[in-house]
């Protein structure tokens, strides 16, 4: 009896690539999802666009925000928005592997487990791509006229998409953790929503009543959304967002704190979500 | 070297929380044979396969595929095995095409054989028309027939089957069976399960019964049926009170004979002319007969015959482990 030199060896070789190629193979998969599932790519795209129409023009009329006009102002909070409500598709996604037995043949092929996880939060990578690339388009047609100049745009972007994959490992571990799909949307929401809303995306933080600015200044979405405001709008209107309180710190500031959620974040949720994926 | 045991089990547990899955199972499946794990939901089948297939980690115990530990050498292990089942582990959104190639670039082959291998299994399986439709639009047969095909793109020397025909038609089923036949032809040694005796008995060359985790008889078809006799009679009465005045004449022609019911049953190894010499005795006995059934035996009566007991009652409380599709309780 000899052991067939099939996968087995090859494998010993580059674990690293393989785990390149594994991941890469599983995003695609995730994303053909999106090109079958046409009720996914509804959801992704009608409902920001739904968001940005509604404060534009609802209630973009009474949000007053000194020396920038609203919609300059909602647009770099649209993009955070998009990102912390998709981040629950990565939940869903998983949960919903998790359910069906295709996660039991993955388990046993030779291929890198941690790929899973990797496919499912690099797919979501592309797809907030995508999204932020038409909220850009939506948001230049309803006015959006950022001045911070392509390399400030693109940052601000990059920001963005930086915390939307630290929040899918977040996500990934809510997904690994309940029972099915439904589960994944209800805790996801809860979870979502107040960091959403008590943030600086649409509105500013120092409009806020006192007790609910404590958590709202220095919580992620608001660090994230305004380092990618200042980022975007130029520095001239980050330093007037500053001098009215709007901003309690320099784009600078806000960059480097937003940094260092998104390292903490993965530095936490990474290990933990590998380590729940890994147990039986 | 040649006559070790393509696949090893040696004093395997499992339990999940209060339930025992497993309860020191040993096993031994000669290379190029096909294995025949029998007996009903709960039994522990599909929590033998988990392990085997390197899903999840035994207790206590060991298991070995081709000489490699399933939990040592899970890697290498998982290069050498396929797994299909009864749960279709496959991606409805994708076309069949699709995830065999998938499970071809997750088993490493080069990207050029994927795409043969791919398009050799679509033909091989009848699926070449439907390859590039979503698996949501196959129907139970294909669906399994692709599920299948998926768990060989590798190539597998070892394939695992987990209920392989569960829930499928007997046409679907006739079909499958003759795709398993012509893999174990080409030398790939199967370890089966199934809760259909005679689904054992056309694929298998050995059988183990396996009961509350622990296998409680092992053989060839012909040496469990021998057991037990190659058919059952079943004789039926107008009421329970006619068949327990019949069971001593039945008996005294037929050993073994017990009554459920209404029923009279006995194992018998000469069916036709068991039954002749049944009816004449009883005739003479002055006794009506309501009914008389010569059948193949079951995984009922394997049970009956093994615990003194149905198969049906070893799943109460005991079914969750093997009926859950993925992870068991997470």
């Amino acid at each position: 009896m000899t052991v067939t030199p099939t996968a087995a060896t090859q494998h010993d070789g580059s674990t690293l690539s393989w785990a390149v190629k594994d991941t890469l193979a599983l995003a695609k998969r995730n994303l053909l999802h999106y090109t079958r599932v046409p009720q996914l790519l509804v959801f992704t795209f009608v409902q920001p666009i739904m968001f940005v129409l509604l404060f534009r023009y609802v209630f973009g009329g009474t949000i007053q925000v000194p020396n920038v006009t609203y919609v300059d102002y909602l647009m770099p909070g649209i993009f955070g928005q998009i990102v912390v409500f998709g981040a629950t598709a990565t939940a869903i996604g998983l949960a919903e592997d998790m359910g069906s037995g295709i996660i039991e043949r993955f388990r046993s092929l030779p291929m890198v487990r941690m790929s899973v996880l990797a496919g499912r939060t690099g797919a979501d990578i592309v797809r907030n791509l995508g999204v932020v690339a038409v909220m850009m388009i939506v948001g230049i047609a309803v006015g959006f006229r950022p001045h911070g100049g392509v390399p400030g745009i693109l940052a601000g972007c990059l920001l963005v998409l930086a915390f939307a994959f630290a929040l899918s490992w977040i996500m990934a571990l809510v997904g690994l953790k309940v029972a099915n799909a439904e589960a994944a949307q209800a805790v996801s929401f809860p979870l979502l929503f107040p960091l959403t809303f008590a943030s600086a995306a649409f509105v500013p933080v120092n409009s806020m009543p006192g007790w609910l600015q404590v958590f709202a200044a220095h919580q992620p979405v608001t660090v994230v959304v305004n380092a990618a405001r200042g980022l975007m709008l130029g520095p001239d209107v980050a330093s007037n967002l500053e001098k009215f309180g709007v901003f309690n710190t320099s784009t600078g500031g806000y960059v480097l704190q937003s940094v260092a959620w998104i390292v903490v974040i993965l530095a936490v949720f990474v290990p933990l979500s590998v380590r729940q994926f890994n147990k039986n | 070297m040649s006559n070790a045991p393509a696949i090893e089990v040696v004093g395997l547990s499992k339990r999940f929380g209060d339930v025992v899955a497993l309860d020191g199972v040993n096993l031994a499946v000669e290379p190029g044979t096909v294995y025949g794990l029998l007996g009903p939901n709960g039994a522990g089948k599909t929590t033998t396969v988990r392990v085997l297939t390197t899903i999840i980690r035994p207790d206590t115990g060991r298991a070995r595929v081709l000489g490699l530990d399933v939990v040592d050498q899970a890697q290498q292990v998982r290069a050498s095995i396929g797994l299909a089942g009864q749960y279709a582990a496959v991606d409805e959104q994708l076309t069949g095409r699709e995830n065999l190639e998938l499970v071809g670039q997750l088993t490493h082959q080069p990207r050029a054989q994927v795409r043969l291998r791919a398009v050799e299994l679509l033909e091989r399986f009848g699926l070449t028309d439907a390859a590039d439709r979503p698996l949501k639009t196959f129907s139970g047969g294909m669906r399994r027939r692709l599920d299948l095909a998926a768990s060989l793109v590798h190539r597998p020397p070892v394939l695992f089957l987990d209920e392989p025909t569960t829930g499928l038609d007997p046409k679907s089923r006739n079909d499958l069976w003759d795709l398993i036949r012509e893999l174990v032809n080409e030398g790939t040694t199967l370890l089966l399960t199934t809760q259909y005796l005679e689904e054992a008995d056309v694929l298998a060359d050995r059988i183990a019964v396996i009961d509350r985790g622990m296998v409680i008889a092992d053989g060839t078809a012909a040496e469990l049926k021998a057991q037990m006799g190659a058919t059952v009679l079943e004789v039926s009465f107008a009421d329970a009170a006619a068949a327990h005045g019949a069971v001593a004449t039945v008996g005294a022609v037929s050993p073994g004979a017990e009554v459920e019911g209404t029923t009279v049953r006995a194992p018998v190894v000469d069916g036709a002319r068991t039954a002749m010499e049944v009816l004449r005795a009883l005739d003479a006995a002055g006794l009506e007969v309501a009914g008389l059934t010569i059948r193949e035996p079951s995984l009922d009566d394997v049970f009956l015959q093994l615990t003194g007991r149905r198969a049906e009652e070893t799943t109460n409380g005991e079914a969750a482990p093997d009926l859950a599709p993925a992870g068991g309780p997470r």
